[in-house]
């Protein structure tokens, strides 16, 4: 997995709540049997005004000059705002994938849906959990200066912006440990395969059942 | 001390280890694996040269590519080329990893989450992961059960555990009695509508009271599988007599004196009567009429005799800006009233209402009637082989087509068209599935959700009409 340590990188603001994973990446690109290549179709309903196929090449489709990602302030953006409840609907892993593969390193929003801020560490992707009033007030900033550029300190767990501030943010700290260092969880959970083995001897002593009965 | 929720129960009961930092390993009993969420997470074992930790703990089988037209011809025949790959690689490793996997033409395969429990796969008592979000439905049974991503998939295969953090408790208690025509469905729309769509964040969700002690399982898988869209990655309702009855003598459920042994645990797979819930929120089953959503997101409902919502009547700019992208995504009008909503497909299905009694309901409303002029498709996809079967053998498929709906194999179908079954731009739909998100029916497709009889009722009028109006004298309790 990625390290994420220190990143700094222009600001895009996705001005919506409930940003569902079918508009981070819709259905048709979920049937690649790989992890990359998502970039270019990433929000892709929002961004291109045709239907997207997979395995197409999106050079030359029509854009949406409205949607925010297609403005030339905001080219090579990488640290994403958005509004609460970002990432709800379905556990697609794509959808992390895709933001991963357009570029973006961190997401910061009021509050994200679980399983896609779950899904976001397992990728080197840093989902921040800001108070409404200092989402505001980075939305704010974003749109008065073209450039504006956030940058994500995960070792001191600040989010700095151009003049200096810092803004406190909490994450777990076993999540922490994982992004610093680019660990991988099935490593460090076999680490306890004694305990596992151990915990699973018992279970098949009080629920036989649950052995041997698929196959 | 307080009581135990089903929840505590659940989580203490397969804790493995707390690790320094808070989080926990947890056991997870059973994985159901379908093509969408997991070849990228075969692949990853591949890589890394690991083997599935326990292989009897999985069961898969393709539900979310396949088409529902006549398969005869098997996987070859399917006519999107990545479709039939993503099929394809999970026949290929399920049968490299030697997992059960019931293919396209066994007549078990099914929707994921019909099929689980249908075949007792998994059951009570049980932790169970799946790579999709309304894995949710399993907590029916009175098992843990987690929607997980890919690296999740990856991560239960190589270890048989989840790293987790215990959630939060919430108990969603309905008291008193549903009406005529008012269904689990209904209840779970209304229930979002009340605690919104991020109101359950954080939250396992206990679904208790009257009303879901008297509900049926496939009623309670109903609910519990659309906990998700209310922000819980869990849905649980306690296990009673109604659950133990739903699984003697399912293939994969214990026999003999191990059935004994099972039914003792499983009694206790209750809350305590002095559990404390975090959040408690409080229904009564009489303010529930049938339900319509009319926005782009599950939490954007309302009752049938309701009318869309005004903007001007909110005061928050992040609501006001929704409903107004929402209305005009949907194109419809401020104050319009849901009855005068045209509609141009019905789809009867989904991991949320494939199931027999689903079938039934809809099947009560059609019978005798005709599709209206208006509606371009209606279909009904049942959720597994076993649900087709059962379909057929009371005639429910004779009835649907003689009504002028098509009767089409298993799979996910028009909930999120990935196979053929779509809807077309600006087309609207009624639909029994889960998600009313844009572009989630097809490219511009306008969902609207709703429970099988109103579905039915909106394919024999042409309109969303409340479905007590339909039904016939005789149905009324």
């Amino acid at each position: 997995m990625n390290k994420f340590t220190l990143h700094t990188g222009i600001a895009a603001p996705m001005d919506r709540a409930n940003i569902d994973t079918d508009m981070i990446i819709p259905k048709q690109f979920l049937k690649s049997i790989k992890r990359s290549g998502f970039g270019k179709n990433l929000f892709d309903e929002l961004r291109y005004l045709d239907e997207g196929q997979p395995d197409q090449d999106c050079v030359g489709r029509p854009l949406n000059q409205e949607f925010v990602l297609n403005q030339a302030r905001y080219q090579g953006a990488s640290v994403l705002l958005a509004r609460e409840n970002f990432g709800c609907g379905s556990s697609r892993e794509h959808a992390p994938w895709a933001l991963d593969d357009y570029g973006f390193r961190s997401v910061i929003a009021p509050s994200f849906a679980e399983i896609f801020y779950n899904n976001c560490f397992k990728n080197g992707l840093l989902p921040i959990v800001l108070s409404d009033e200092q989402v505001e007030q980075l939305f704010a900033e974003t749109a008065a200066t073209e450039g504006y550029e956030l940058s994500v300190d995960l070792q001191r767990q600040v989010v700095v912006t151009p003049s200096g501030q810092e803004i406190a943010f909490e994450i777990d700290d076993f999540r922490k440990h994982c992004l610093l260092n680019g660990l991988d969880d099935i490593g460090l959970t076999l680490q306890h395969a004694d305990d596992i083995r151990a915990y699973e001897e018992k279970r098949r002593q009080s629920s036989p059942w649950l052995f041997d009965a698929i196959k | 001390m307080a009581g135990q929720t089903l929840y505590d129960k659940l989580f203490e009961s397969h804790l493995v280890r707390t690790n320094e930092d808070g989080s926990s390993l947890i056991y997870i009993d059973r994985q159901v694996l379908h093509e969408v969420t997991s070849p990228q997470a075969f692949e990853g074992l591949r890589i890394a040269g690991r083997k599935p930790w326990r292989i009897d703990a999985n069961i898969a089988t393709p539900d979310h590519n396949v088409p529902t037209t006549e398969r005869s011809g098997g996987v070859d025949q399917i006519v999107d080329p990545v479709s039939k790959i993503q099929v394809k690689t999970l026949d290929e490793n399920c049968d490299e990893f030697g997992i059960l996997e019931f293919k396209m033409n066994d007549h078990n395969q099914g929707i994921v989450h019909v099929m689980a429990p249908e075949q007792g796969a998994v059951l009570p008592g049980c932790t169970a992961v799946c790579g999709d979000s309304h894995t949710a439905t399993l907590g029916a049974l009175g098992a843990l059960a987690h929607g997980v991503g890919t690296s999740e998939v990856e991560h239960v295969l190589a270890t048989q555990c989840l790293i987790t953090k215990k959630m939060k408790n919430m108990l969603v208690r309905v008291d008193g009695e549903l009406g005529v025509g008012v269904t689990p469905k209904d209840v779970v729309l209304h229930v979002i509508g009340v605690i919104g769509t991020a109101g359950g964040t954080g939250y396992a969700i206990e679904f208790g009271g009257e009303v879901f002690r008297a509900m049926s399982m496939e009623g309670r898988m109903t609910v519990c599988n659309m906990a998700i869209e209310a922000g819980a990655r869990v849905g649980l309702v306690s296990v009673d007599q109604i659950t133990i009855d739903y699984f003697e003598g399912r293939p994969f459920a214990p026999k003999g004196e191990q059935w004994d042994t099972a039914v003792a645990q499983w009694q206790g797979l209750v809350s305590d009567t002095d559990a404390e819930f975090d959040e408690v929120v409080v229904i009564q089953a009489a303010d529930i009429e049938p339900q319509v959503t009319w926005g782009t997101s599950p939490e954007m409902v309302v009752g049938v005799s309701s009318q869309v919502p005004n903007p001007a009547n909110e005061t928050d700019q992040v609501k006001i800006d929704g409903i107004n992208r929402a209305l005009q995504y949907m194109g419809l009008n401020a104050d319009q009233k849901i009855t005068d909503i045209k509609l141009d497909r019905v789809f009867i299905g989904s991991c949320t209402n494939s199931r027999i009694e689903d079938l039934r309901d809809a099947a009560k409303i059609v019978e005798g009637r005709q599709v209206a002029d208006n509606i371009i498709q209606a279909l009904v996809v049942p959720g597994s082989g076993l649900v087709k079967t059962q379909a057929e053998e009371e005639g429910l498929d004779k009835i649907f087509t003689a009504a002028g709906l098509e009767w089409r194999e298993p799979g996910c179908s028009m909930c999120l068209a990935m196979n053929p079954d779509k809807l077309g731009n600006g087309e609207h739909c009624a639909s029994t599935s889960n998600r009313n998100f844009e572009g989630r029916q097809g490219f511009g497709g306008r969902t609207h959700l709703v429970s099988p009889a109103m579905a039915a009722a909106a394919a024999v009028t042409g309109h969303f009409i409340d479905v007590r109006e339909l039904i016939k004298p005789e149905l009324v309790k």
